[in-house]
């Protein structure tokens, strides 16, 4: 429900600038939040791992989304930079026993540095071109990640603890869950700031109308490579978060694959839509697990199916992401916008 | 002799000399040079591919010119990468509206403002202090050129839902933005209406006397090209065929014969004859 004056009485451009504009949107906002971090209280144990799965995701995701959504730069090397963060934190903490709490902002840093050299080729490539750049991105850092033993351990897999800060451990999906919650809204706030000031209006020149951004005096080289930087900044703390939680890392965890399904993510959520990012999430870690529960439920019935679950999961998923691209080209974001719509005129909107 | 150079400085904003500019052995400019007065109105015209957008892309640092130089305010733009130009006090228009299609009116106007805005990640990013106060104010300068150029009731507007003239139009308010002393503009009435074409001309005309901002245009349109302009340079085949009040234009022979076609006795035989086989 939402309700609006019916006029607009805004007497400064300040109140313009607020990001939740009515009562209502603060309300739903305010029972979201209370919603969101009183989860553990109802959610069990399962539904937790979901919901940190989610957590991870949108920050990837929104990383992805500022790249290749609002820069116009498509990167098939995310999934590496997930994994550039999650051995950096591994490393800081197993290794060189520098605090998670430390080491979480150095594994961005790190990420950001390589998503800095490896965007250096969007200087002179541009689209498919590009792509099959970061693609070497993926490639270089994925051997790294196997060769590299004395940091990564190579195909054997590294063991990482749960994060600890001054004797409080995040060892249970509870407590990893206000801390994956909490950083996920941090993120999505200062990405959403970044878009709706200077820095966010020359991301979107540069991919609207490179030529006239650049006469409008936008650096484009330079605001590309703050693209890339801050998305593999994202991806590098995502990474980090990941490998805390899971335990074990391995480089089979940051496959080309990943980088797709971060890709669809944002394409399936709205490219260039912050809002699409946490969709996308949501939606890409929702939809193996109910196809794995509906499959499981199914199994009962035909035995069958649970042969060939594998090849009907990665169908289905192939098949959804195929009718977003033709039904909903601009992602659940713009959906999100036509109901809001249409509730606001409800019940007289058709 | 070097005084008399001095003082060119300050009554000449920008001086193209002896700009050649080719394109595998094609001319699109050759050997052109003009002057371009602080103040002043000053209308390039000539028929298709007579090189007016080459000169302007080479004005803006879009294309490197083989020789000569373009000097504004006594410095070379030919140096410069494009995004350098800008905050020298050069802006443009293109002939294709080149507006942000995915952003709103004013966030196109406040990319304008993009050069004397500091914000970076960090502090945009937090969106306190500072960068809310830096977005506040540029948005007051914003509203100014939405006021001037009565666009009001599109402010809100996504560019990719507006019709062509108003598209045109906020071009013209995004190049203002950037409160350039030198603004070059690709035939802004191109394609628009006679009542939008009046409107157009009467913007050029208070941004010229209110703004004192000195205009560089492309236009098609003769009857306004002659009334608003100071000055009249005519390009053909990428040379300087004329260059002087419109009236003086009006009346040059060598242009009469560009544009309505004479004799061939109106040029020698040795200037044309590569033409020919064109």
């Amino acid at each position: 429900m939402s309700a609006r004056y019916c006029g607009d009485y805004k007497t400064s451009y300040g109140q313009e600038m607020v990001l939740f504009q009515t009562f209502f949107s603060r309300l739903w906002i305010l029972l979201f939040l209370i919603g969101l971090y009183t989860a553990p209280l109802y959610l069990n144990e399962y539904a937790l791992y979901v919901c940190n799965l989610i957590g991870i995701a949108v920050i990837g995701a929104l990383g992805l989304n500022i790249l290749a959504g609002f820069t116009g730069q498509i990167s098939l090397g995310h999934g590496a930079f997930l994994g550039v963060g999650a051995y950096a934190s591994a490393y800081l903490v197993m290794d060189l026993g520098v605090p998670f709490f430390v080491a979480l902002p150095c594994a961005g840093l790190i990420a950001a540095c390589c998503g800095l050299v490896f965007g250096i080729p969007s200087l002179r490539l541009k689209g498919l071109y590009l792509a099959i750049a970061t693609l070497a991105a993926q490639f270089i850092i994925e051997y790294l990640m196997v060769h590299v033993e004395g940091v990564t351990n190579g195909v054997l897999g590294k063991m990482v603890d749960f994060p600890s800060c001054l004797g409080f451990s995040f060892d249970t999906d509870q407590r990893y869950f206000y801390l994956v919650t909490t950083l996920a809204l941090l993120a999505t706030l200062i990405t959403k700031n970044i878009v709706r000031t200077r820095p966010g209006r020359a991301f979107i020149a540069i991919r609207d109308q490179p030529v006239s951004a650049e006469v409008m005096g936008v650096n484009p080289f330079k605001y590309k490579l703050m693209a890339f930087a801050f998305s593999s900044f994202l991806a590098g703390i995502a990474g980090s978060l990941w490998a805390h939680y899971v335990t074990i890392i391995t480089p089979e965890h940051f496959t080309l694959g990943v980088s797709i399904e971060y890709l669809a993510m944002i394409i399936i959520g709205g490219m260039g839509q912050i809002i699409g990012s946490i969709f996308g999430a949501v939606f890409m870690v929702l939809l193996p697990e109910v196809l794995r529960v509906a499959s499981g439920a199914l199994s009962g019935q035909f035995p069958v199916i649970v042969n060939l679950f594998a090849a009907i999961k990665e169908g289905v998923f192939g098949l959804i992401i195929i009718a977003f691209l033709i039904y909903e080209p601009d992602g659940l974001a713009h959906r999100w916008q036509l109901a809001k719509s249409y509730w606001k005129l409800w019940p007289f909107s058709q | 002799m070097l005084d008399a150079t001095a003082g060119d400085d300050l009554r000449v904003v920008l001086e193209v000399e002896g700009v050649t500019l080719s394109f595998g052995g094609v001319n699109a400019l050759l050997n052109v040079s003009l002057q371009v007065e602080n103040g002043s109105i000053y209308s390039i015209i000539g028929p298709n591919g007579a090189g007016k957008s080459s000169l302007f892309n080479v004005i803006s640092g879009l294309y490197r010119p083989q020789r000569g130089s373009v000097l504004f305010k006594g410095q070379d733009l030919t140096l410069l990468p494009a995004h350098k130009i800008a905050p020298l006090g050069l802006a443009r228009s293109f002939q294709q509206v080149e507006l942000f299609k995915g952003m709103t009116v004013i966030e196109n106007l406040l990319l304008g403002r993009h050069i004397h805005m500091r914000a970076g990640l960090f502090s945009g990013g937090l969106f306190w202090g500072k960068a809310r106060e830096e977005e506040l104010r540029h948005r007051q300068v914003v509203e100014k050129i939405i006021d001037f150029l009565e666009i009001e009731h599109i402010r809100e507007k996504t560019v990719a839902t507006l019709p062509y003239g108003l598209r045109k139009r906020l071009e013209l308010g995004r190049a203002l933005a950037l409160e350039p002393e030198l603004l070059l503009l690709d035939e802004p009435m191109a394609g628009l209406n006679q009542e939008e074409t009046e409107d157009m001309a009467r913007f050029i005309l208070d941004i010229n006397q209110e703004r004192r901002t000195t205009l560089l245009l492309i236009e098609h349109d003769m009857g306004v090209v002659m009334d608003i302009s100071d000055r009249v340079a005519v390009l053909n085949f990428g040379e300087l065929l004329a260059a002087g009040t419109p009236h003086a234009i009006q009346e040059h022979p060598a242009v009469i014969e560009a544009y309505l076609g004479a004799e061939d006795s109106v040029f020698p035989e040795g200037r044309s004859g590569s033409r020919n086989i064109l």
